[in-house]
């Protein structure tokens, strides 16, 4: 029974950060991703101490209130006139370092290590149960994404002609009154409750992988926006199996096997891929040599 | 300074397509835009010309609300731009998009429907037979299905046109649709201006391209950060107003209004 908890999680997991990766990678803003992974920390720790538990609705609204912070000030240093990539750098590392310090500061009354929040214990998934009444729910991890999933569906359903039109051309998108501003501030929020409900399972590091790598390997595979989504989601979910497969077989880190297939599926994308793959394009060469 | 005064006493009840009063730009703290008053004609096909720097960009953006303005007022047909944004058709420079993006030229015409659709609805059968139509008007009905990045610099050029018309606004603005295109593109862009503008249409385009004005446009305005002229081709378009415009590279002027075959720089 653990192994299916642990992979429903990991195909969750992978599901809500498919789906958001592909408007990352194409709005070329993945580092952002990175960014905000790493600035919810404080957040996460701060409604730990708060409410004593880590599955709280708390907890989800203060990761979502860093994960916005970390992109109004990496928006506002830019355009104060730094480098974009410098201050997503130094927004990122001083919030993540700020959780960090708070971590090792209270980590004796609390039962919350760093090594968790790092690299995740999908392992323990089944260990953590939500209970109603006596009766056993399953576990509270698999509730949580499943939810997170559901907004991020709802959302990017509904509205999936300003995400594109946003991600495409910006400048069209808000001449014809589409609040530009609105729609990156949504992205960034859903990426962070994204980051929250997985942190749990595969760590703060690690699912930045699970958001960018199954996107840019979609991203070789297709020219549709809506296929590409669907690979995102098929190649991240592939990756969480195979993934499991590796750690079972060779007792390692689940998420970190997990990570693995998903980079090893993109170096096969990047090589063998119909339309843009390396090998593929050198085989064409050649016949046409012929 | 004439000019100004005309638009500020009309100002209360004008309808033409365009009126702009006293629009001012700054990036930073440096002025792009200063104190830019004028007013287009229903029906004209407009050139915007000056320098690099100049803030022709910029005064597209700013009427279309892209940019904050310090101050100013942007009128369409006698009502601020937010109320009129279904009347409004905006091209944007050609390298300001990702042509990598994961699309087609069907879809990329599509989503000049958007502006119709509302909040939630989707594009449907009606948007798409618009999208098709709109796409053969610019020749390019046969590559409907086929992904942008395999698109030569031309097509793209058209299908961004082709968005355009899709639309269906009364007033267009074009950032430098002429720019880097081919022969054919820039002949299927003059056809379309014309076609735009036997429709009543208005169009106003951001052109680099010197020796082609008088053959393109009705009126030109002339701008380096102010408003250096603005009227008819044959009485703006002139050798004084051009050296007060570019200044101190009149020199290159000179060759270029004698042989047709000198275009400008490009960028903004």
């Amino acid at each position: 029974m653990s192994d299916f908890w642990i992979l429903l999680t990991g195909a969750l997991v992978a599901s809500c950060c498919g789906v958001l990766g592909v408007f990352l990678v194409l709005r070329k803003m993945a580092m952002i991703g990175d960014a905000i992974s790493h600035s919810v920390m404080p957040g996460i720790v701060v409604a730990f101490l708060l409410s004593g538990s880590r599955d709280s609705l708390l907890m989800m609204f203060a990761a979502l209130i860093c994960g916005l912070l970390t992109t109004f000030l990496i928006q506002m240093f830019q355009q104060s006139g730094i480098q974009a990539d410098a201050s997503i750098g130094v927004v990122f590392t001083a919030l993540f370092a700020i959780g960090v310090v708070l971590v090792s500061l209270y980590a004796r009354q609390v039962h919350l290590d760093q090594d968790a929040i790092l690299y995740g214990e999908i392992a323990y998934v089944h260990w953590n149960i939500w209970e109603v009444g006596g009766i056993n729910m399953g576990p509270k991890a698999v509730w949580l994404l499943g939810f997170t999933l559901l907004v991020i569906l709802t959302v990017i359903g509904l509205f999936y002609k300003q995400f594109k039109l946003c991600a495409f051309d910006p400048a069209l998108a808000a001449a014809i009154g589409i609040p530009v501003a609105v729609f990156h501030y949504l992205l960034m929020g859903l990426v962070s409750m994204a980051t929250v409900s997985s942190f749990e399972s595969v760590g703060a590091i690690l699912v930045v992988g699970l958001l960018i790598i199954p996107a840019s390997t979609a991203y070789l595979l297709t020219d549709q926006l809506g296929v590409m989504i669907g690979l995102s989601i098929a190649v991240g979910i592939a990756s969480t199996f195979l993934g499991y497969g590796a750690a079972v077989l060779l007792d390692a880190s689940i998420a970190g096997c997990m990570v693995c297939a998903a980079s090893l599926l993109f170096v096969a994308a990047f090589l063998f891929s119909p339309s843009h793959g390396i090998v593929i394009k050198k085989l064409r060469l050649r016949q046409l040599a012929r | 300074m004439s000019l100004t005064h005309t638009v500020s006493s009309r100002n209360a009840k004008t309808t033409a397509p365009l009126a702009i009063n006293g629009l001012s730009v700054a990036y930073q703290k440096k002025p792009v835009l200063r104190n830019v008053s004028f007013e287009v004609k229903e029906g004209e096909l407009v050139g915007v010309i000056g320098p690099n720097g100049a803030g022709k960009s910029t005064l597209m953006k700013a009427a279309l609300g892209l940019i904050p303005s310090l101050g100013g007022e942007v009128l369409v047909y006698g009502k601020p731009y937010k109320q009129q944004r279904q009347m409004i058709g905006y091209v944007p420079q050609r390298e300001s998009v990702d042509w990598d993006f994961p699309t087609n030229a069907l879809d990329v015409v599509l989503m000049g429907r958007y502006g119709h659709l509302g909040w939630f609805r989707r594009p449907g059968a009606k948007d798409k037979a618009i999208a098709l139509e709109c796409l053969n008007k610019v020749g390019m009905a046969d590559y409907a299905g086929r992904q942008i990045s395999q698109l030569s610099g031309g097509q793209q050029q058209r299908v961004f046109l082709a968005r355009a018309l899709a639309q269906d606004a009364k007033l267009y603005f074009m950032d430098e649709p002429f720019a880097g295109v081919d022969a054919a593109t820039e002949k299927a862009i003059i056809t379309l201006l014309q076609e735009l503008k036997k429709q009543g249409k208005t169009v106003i385009v951001v052109h680099h391209d010197l020796a082609t004005v008088q053959d393109y446009f009705d009126s030109v305005l002339l701008l380096n950060v102010e408003l250096q002229a603005y009227g008819p081709t044959a009485e703006t378009f002139t050798q004084e107003q051009l050296q007060r415009t570019y200044g101190g590279r009149l020199a290159f002027l000179d060759r270029s209004l004698q042989h047709p075959s000198f275009s400008g720089g490009k960028g903004e």
